[in-house]
């Protein structure tokens, strides 16, 4: 999916800048669930988010739809910051961005038919009349790849790739420019992710979408994003084109996260000498390391990794990283 | 001896499994499992009548040996992994076929037997370990308790087999870990004890469901290749349940396909990579994202597995198979086909079908 050359002059979508969110506990501890991160996605691009469990990619989602306020730094939406529009300014913006989770049931009322519950947003919003939002439901359920009765039926009878789909419905029917899909194929068999994949790249074509496409599966995201961001502990450690990314990166965490992926393939074409085993868990978010982040699992550390937050440095075209020592090559030695 | 008594009169009741093209679909090499599981069949009492689950399961494992078990969700794997420990609830469940270990039918067998082979003999891993370990109990008490439910030793005995257990899987300061509660542990850790536990009478069997799954991918691979090393080490054979074919190929040298409640393919792990037998398996391995260019249209399995009160007669796929032909609603016994693999599909032999290599 080439992004065309004129769009990628245009405004980004939004703009993530120094984008910080904290949760304060009761204890009095604060979880730093993101620290510092930029971006900027690009209009009709599909940008991922990678990353662990707890590594911030849902925060920094919520952030993007502005489900949650930054406790430092700004988004942009298309140039704007939010804090300076009017609350009615702001609604209207607002819609432009929606957001699909990853459980396909947890979305949908149990006690609303399908075509009630994808009529839903466009009754917060205040959409047209009975009869239209009746239409632009089912339009959007037809386009979601559902046939019409489904819209009678509740979330119980229909299956999991059947209820994303009914999801991605109701997301569409306030048209959306951009949409955050959080794990959205992450609770799905094997066998039908294929098929919400296309539905997503299809409706990006057909309405010119922007996605943040946020998962765990690299498989996933180097199928599906023009470009990928690394996080690790609420910061972003690698940041480029998908390709590079996936095939030649430049951080040492992601080159780990690529190794530790198993790959169903036979014995003899899995290459066990490029395994790099990372030691231990990712750290508490609450006291997270000094210094570069993932030091405490990285094979190449040194004593300044501790002491030096590692510049964001723009090692190749368009691709950034934080670490001391990778170079335009790649990341260090693993000793 | 016994188990080959028994093996070949099920053969010779032609019970076991079916025939096609007068091969004969027993392994010859069933006599030699450890585990034989022959016809098992489960089902659900419930309000509205009986569901069945799985229909005339069949398969071994040999000593040592490392199996997966993949599938839809809901095709059965996880009620297949329990019904071997017999830890299915016994007023609602109904369990029908053998479960020969060790030549001993486990599903007969009354339950005081059965605990002492639970744990001692074969040993479970869940994928959720905060369900199997008891938060009120230190694990260091329950990793001593495991010992001496089977074994005849003293506490102090049991603490410092505990504790080596406790380091064998890579938990750092044992001893004083020892001493902590599960939710004092982070859920790689936990997993850790799980496998310790589970290893702790050195089972000759682990039955592991989807014992990774709720991992990160770089704690994911660490606990794979703890489990590995720990199999080779004390020749322990491991029933592996996961989706994930990726962790099959890792860990596993043979791979139950399972679809709708039966098992529809049993192959060498690399053999079902490169050249699947059954065009269900063939499409699960179709549909990974990584055998597609970044940005082509990936394949998918169109429709849905029928609901257990739905089940077509004939050929469970059939609604969703390419393959389908006039026939394909008979009902489809495993047959044995040229090149020696099982497959519940008559076609398997006319049809070439795409792997994960191409
Ligand atoms: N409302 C909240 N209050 C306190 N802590 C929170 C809250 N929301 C998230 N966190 C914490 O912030 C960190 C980042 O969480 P987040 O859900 O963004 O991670 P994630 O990358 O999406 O992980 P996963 O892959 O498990 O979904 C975690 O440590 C999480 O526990
Ligand atoms: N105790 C029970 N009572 C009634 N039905 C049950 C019970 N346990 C499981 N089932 C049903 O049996 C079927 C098989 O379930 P099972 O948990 O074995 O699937 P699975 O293959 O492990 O799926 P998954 O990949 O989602 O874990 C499902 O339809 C499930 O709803
Ligand atoms: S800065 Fe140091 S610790 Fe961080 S990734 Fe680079 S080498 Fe590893
Ligand atoms: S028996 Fe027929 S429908 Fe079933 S898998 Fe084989 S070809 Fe497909
Ligand atoms: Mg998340
Ligand atoms: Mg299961």
């Amino acid at each position: 999916m080439a992004v065309p050359e004129q769009q990628m002059q245009q405004e980004p979508v939004v703009v993530a800048d120094g984008l910080t969110i904290h949760f304060d506990l009761r204890g009095g501890d604060t979880v730093k669930a993101v620290d510092g991160v930029s971006f900027q996605i690009r209009p009709g691009e599909t940008f991922g988010i990678i990353g662990e469990s707890g590594s911030g990619k849902t925060t920094v989602g919520r952030a993007l739809v502005g489900l949650l306020k930054p406790t430092g730094g700004r988004i942009l939406y298309a140039g704007q910051d939010v804090s300076a529009l009017s609350s009615s300014q702001y609604r209207q913006l607002r819609r432009n961005y929606q957001i699909i989770f990853q459980d396909p049931h947890a979305a949908l009322n149990p006690r609303m038919t399908i075509l009630q519950s994808v009529q839903e947003p466009m009754e917060i919003m205040r959409d047209g009349n009975p009869a239209s939002r009746r239409q632009t439901a089912r339009d959007a359920l037809e386009r979601a790849g559902l046939p019409p009765e489904i819209g009678a039926r509740y979330p119980h009878e229909l299956s999991g790739g059947q209820k994303q789909r009914v999801n991605i419905a109701r997301a569409l029917t306030v048209n959306p420019r951009f949409i955050v899909c959080d794990e959205v194929v992450a609770a799905l068999d094997v066998s039908v992710r294929g098929a919400i994949l296309n539905l997503f790249a299809d409706l990006q074509k057909e309405f010119g979408l922007t996605y943040a496409f946020i998962t765990h599966d690299i498989s996933v995201v180097a199928h599906i994003s023009n470009r990928v961001g690394v996080m690790y502990l609420g910061r972003l450690m690698e940041l480029g084109p998908t390709g590079p990314v996936t095939e030649q990166p430049l951080h040492p965490y992601t080159r780990a996260l690529l190794s530790a992926e198993p790959l169903p393939l036979p014995s003899e074409m899995r290459d066990q000498a490029r395994r790099i085993r990372l030691t231990g868990e990712i750290p508490s978010p609450v006291s997270p390391p000094s210094g570069c982040r993932f030091r405490t699992r990285c094979p190449s550390a040194q004593a300044v990794c501790a002491e030096h937050v590692p510049e964001w440095r723009e090692l190749r075209p368009d691709h950034w990283v934080a670490c001391h020592f990778s170079t335009e090559e790649g990341p260090p030695d693993a000793s | 001896m016994a188990l080959r008594d028994t093996v070949d009169e099920a053969a010779l009741g032609g019970s076991l499994t079916g025939q096609a093209g007068g091969s004969p679909t027993v392994k010859p090499d069933a006599a030699e499992a450890l585990l034989s599981v022959e016809d098992l069949s489960i089902g659900f009492r419930g309000r509205d009548g009986d569901t069945s689950v799985t229909r005339k399961v069949s398969f071994f494992v040999r000593p040592g040996e490392r199996v997966g078990v993949v599938g839809e969700s809901g095709c059965g794997k996880t009620v297949t992994g329990l019904s071997l420990l017999r830890l299915l609830p016994e007023r609602t469940a109904r369990i029908d076929g053998r479960i020969l270990f060790d030549g001993r039918d486990l599903s007969t067998l009354p339950m005081r037997e059965m605990r002492k082979i639970r744990g001692r003999d074969i040993s479970m891993i869940f994928q959720e370990p905060m369900s199997a370990l008891d938060p009120v109990f230190t694990i260091g008490q329950q990793l001593s308790e495991t010992l001496l439910a089977h074994f005849d030793m003293s506490r102090k005995e049991a603490r410092e087999r505990s504790i080596q257990a406790l380091t064998e899987v890579g938990i750092p300061l044992p001893e004083r870990r020892y001493d902590e509660y599960p939710h004092q542990f982070s859920g790689g850790m936990r997993q850790r004890v799980m496998i310790a536990m589970a290893l702790i009478c050195k089972p000759r069997l682990i039955v592991a469901d989807e014992p990774t799954t709720a991992l990160d991918v770089t704690v994911q691979a660490q606990i794979i290749d703890l489990l590995c090393q720990l199999s080779d080490d004390t020749g322990t054979a491991l029933l592996f349940i996961t989706h994930d074919l990726g962790v099959v190929a890792e860990t596993c040298s043979r791979m139950l396909t399972m679809y709708a409640g039966e098992v529809v393919e049993d192959a060498a792990v690399d053999e079902a990579l490169r050249r699947p037998g059954h065009p269900y398996t063939s499409g699960l391995l179709r549909s990974l994202p990584r055998l597609s260019e970044r940005g082509e249209r990936l394949p998918s399995i169109p429709g849905r597995v029928p609901s257990p009160n739905a089940m077509p007669e004939g050929c469970r796929f059939r609604d969703r198979c390419p393959y389908a032909r006039p026939g394909c609603e008979d009902y489809q016994p495993m047959v044995t086909d040229r090149r020696g693999r099982h497959v519940r599909c008559w076609r398997v032999d006319e049809l070439a079908l795409p792997g994960a290599v191409d």
